[in-house]
């Protein structure tokens, strides 16, 4: 089983978000980026699908040089390979452009694997974008946000979260599948696999080695502003008999609110 | 033409795709344009009555007994067939779990980009302008999409439904030829979750809870104030899903879901920053807490400091005395 995961540098959920207005961007002075959280699932599914089906774990990154840090945390959880493709433009909140990178490269670069694992959405950007984006430009099929994920031979049945609900859906490999939170317990990185991430070689691929076009990539989003959220104000706050604090919350809600 | 995607789910239409239409209606007022709504599966005949109300002039019901299931790689191959035909400058999706399934997809069908779960639109010189967030709403973005269509997906629960109007338009059925190869990501069964009527995402009134419940047998406390409440779910923090109290399908927050009710009615939570990512933009915020210092009470609307176990038993009282006037 030839696995790939994709895998986004971001910054942890932790972070206090501070923009630059001047360029429309966010300051990352200061903010710690991480491995965003459900690529993490992606990688650990794809760590147990070798093990029980055997086979590779490569994992892939469009980002500036700092997101190899990002790759080789992937290296240390257990993954066998990585590649980084060099990408220095800012955020752009267009799932399409990294859509296309992604495409081209596993087109052009890496055609042989059976199963494409992403984050459902990237902590951040939050686009929830790139699989199925990926997928339609390979023409693959695809499940996204997925809670459970089995593999027989070559087709995968994969449950995928809905409102209220699963989906339940069976499909051919090769097949494009995004993790969501409860699909497995992500492992930790040991100190064998963060001795072998460190001298590991990571090939690094350029946007000019795609051969794209001078705009093909240009993002087709023309950002107005980027804003910080209206300051929510703290309201009144009671400490009282918890019989009369019960009367005065349902008061608020039914007189002031109006909610109920 | 703006052209809103109508998700069918157990043969009728979502109320989030209505909240989309009506959104739409207004944004192509303004602009001079029509709005059209579109439908996909099999044996839509019927449902096309409910929309014209919510400001269609036009309905298509997009017909293949392929489709008679869920498919993103199907649905998207059909809707193309549309957009090639129709021509719509812009097309709008709620942001449900179809929606954000289905509109990469389309987009990447149709090479132009995509503004995902959209909370405000507005014309500007006349064009149309959405608005974002990002970082789980630690900021906003404002972007004019600079492909056609404009591809768009709205955030449910945040848009208000236009008046039903009395108006009627022109239904369109039309059987659409798809390749039987594209389509190969047909759901094939849907297991619902015992109980769970609503999600949080749909729910105008979310009771959330956390540690401060102690065990998953509180949860109780709050599963009885969302039965006495119409439109609610009950929602939990990530520490109260992890302890395995309560299944993590109602967690609320960064890695959890996004939600914007009414009310958000938080019960022994802290309001932690991954918390409150998931939570902020709900319109009502109050907060039952010990800890008269928990981050919760920043935003909140309204606060009680006091022992949940006290005092969640006197709000259902007082609850059923107000819903029953
Ligand atoms: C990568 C990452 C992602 C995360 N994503 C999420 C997420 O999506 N959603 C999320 O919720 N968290 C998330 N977290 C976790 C978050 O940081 C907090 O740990 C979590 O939200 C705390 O849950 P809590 O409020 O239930 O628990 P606590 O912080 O322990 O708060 C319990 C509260 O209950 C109160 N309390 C206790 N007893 C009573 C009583 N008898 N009566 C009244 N009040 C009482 C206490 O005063 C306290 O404020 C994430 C963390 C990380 C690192
Ligand atoms: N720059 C990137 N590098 C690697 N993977 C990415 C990148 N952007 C998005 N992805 C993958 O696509 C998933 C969804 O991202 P998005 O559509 O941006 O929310 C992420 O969880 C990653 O698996």
């Amino acid at each position: 089983m030839n696995i790939f995961v994709c895998v986004k540098r971001v910054p942890d959920t932790e972070s206090k978000i501070r923009i630059d207005h001047s360029s429309n961007r966010i300051i990352e002075e200061g903010l710690n980026f991480v491995l965003s959280p459900y690529d993490e699932y992606a990688v650990e599914e794809a760590l147990r699908i070798r093990e029980s089906e055997g086979g590779k774990v490569t994992v892939f990154s469009v980002g500036p040089d700092v997101a190899l840090a990002t790759l080789k945390k992937a290296l240390a959880m257990g993954a066998d390979e990585a590649v980084l493709i060099k990408d220095v433009l800012p955020e752009a909140y267009d799932g399409l452009r990294v859509a296309k990178i992604f495409a081209r490269v596993f087109e052009q670069k890496y055609p042989e694997f059976d199963l494409l694992l992403f984050g459902k959405q990237a902590m951040g950007s939050d686009n929830a974008q790139v699989p199925a984006m990926v997928a339609e430009l390979l023409g693959l099929p695809q499940v996204n946000v997925v809670t459970k994920l089995e593999i027989e031979g070559n087709s995968a049945t994969a449950h995928r979260e809905i409102e209220g609900a699963s989906e339940i859906v069976t499909l051919p490999l090769p097949a494009v599948l995004s993790a969501q939170k409860g699909l497995n317990e992500p492992r930790y990185e040991t100190l064998k696999g963060i001795m072998m991430a460190k001298r590991k070689e990571i090939p690094v691929i350029s946007l000019a080695d795609l051969g794209f076009g001078a705009d093909e990539l240009s993002p087709q989003m023309d950002l107005v502003k980027m804003e910080s959220p209206p300051p929510r104000e703290a309201g009144q706050v009671i400490e009282v008999e918890p019989e009369e604090a019960a009367r005065k919350l349902v008061d608020f809600l039914h007189n002031e609110a109006k909610v109920i | 033409m703006i052209l809103v995607y109508i998700e069918v789910r157990d043969g009728k239409v979502k109320k989030s795709s209505l909240e989309t239409l009506s959104e739409g209606k207004r944004r192509a007022d303004e602009l001079g344009l029509d709005t059209a709504a579109v439908l996909v599966g099999h044996g839509l005949k019927g449902l096309d009555s409910g929309i014209f109300p919510y400001g269609a002039s036009k309905v298509y019901l997009l017909e293949n007994a392929l489709l008679s299931h869920y498919s993103p790689s199907g649905f998207a191959a059909a809707l193309a067939v549309l957009v090639q035909e129709a021509g719509p400058e812009i097309i709008l999706f709620s942001a449900t779990s179809m929606g954000k399934d289905l509109a990469p997809r389309l987009a990447a069908r149709l090479g132009v980009s995509l503004a995902s779960d959209c909370t405000g639109t507005a014309v500007v010189e006349g064009k149309l302008e959405v608005k974002r967030p990002i970082y789980a709403g630690k900021a906003f973005v404002t972007f004019r999409l600079a492909a056609s269509p404009q591809l768009v997906t709205l955030r449910p629960n945040v848009f208000s439904l236009l008046e039903p109007s009395e108006a009627a338009g022109e239904t369109l059925i039309k059987e659409v030829v798809i390749p039987e190869d594209d389509v190969k990501d047909v759901v094939s069964e849907v297991a619902r979750e015992e109980g769970a009527a609503l999600d949080v995402t749909e729910a105008e009134i979310v009771v959330s809870g956390g540690r401060g419940l102690k065990g998953p047998e509180n949860f109780d406390l709050l599963k009885d104030l969302s039965a006495l409440l119409p439109h609610s779910a009950v929602g939990a923090s990530r520490s109260a899903v992890d302890a395995g109290w309560i299944d993590h399908q109602h967690q609320v927050g960064q890695t959890g879901k996004t939600v914007s009710p009414n009310l958000y009615l938080a019960v022994g939570l802290s309001g932690a920053i991954q918390h409150l990512a998931g939570m902020s933009s709900s319109k009502y915020i109050v907060a039952v807490n010990k800890d008269a210092d928990a981050p919760i009470f920043k935003v909140a609307d309204f606060g009680v400091v006091g022992d949940l176990f006290q005092i969640v038993p006197y709000l259902k009282e007082e609850l059923k005395k107000v819903l029953a006037e």
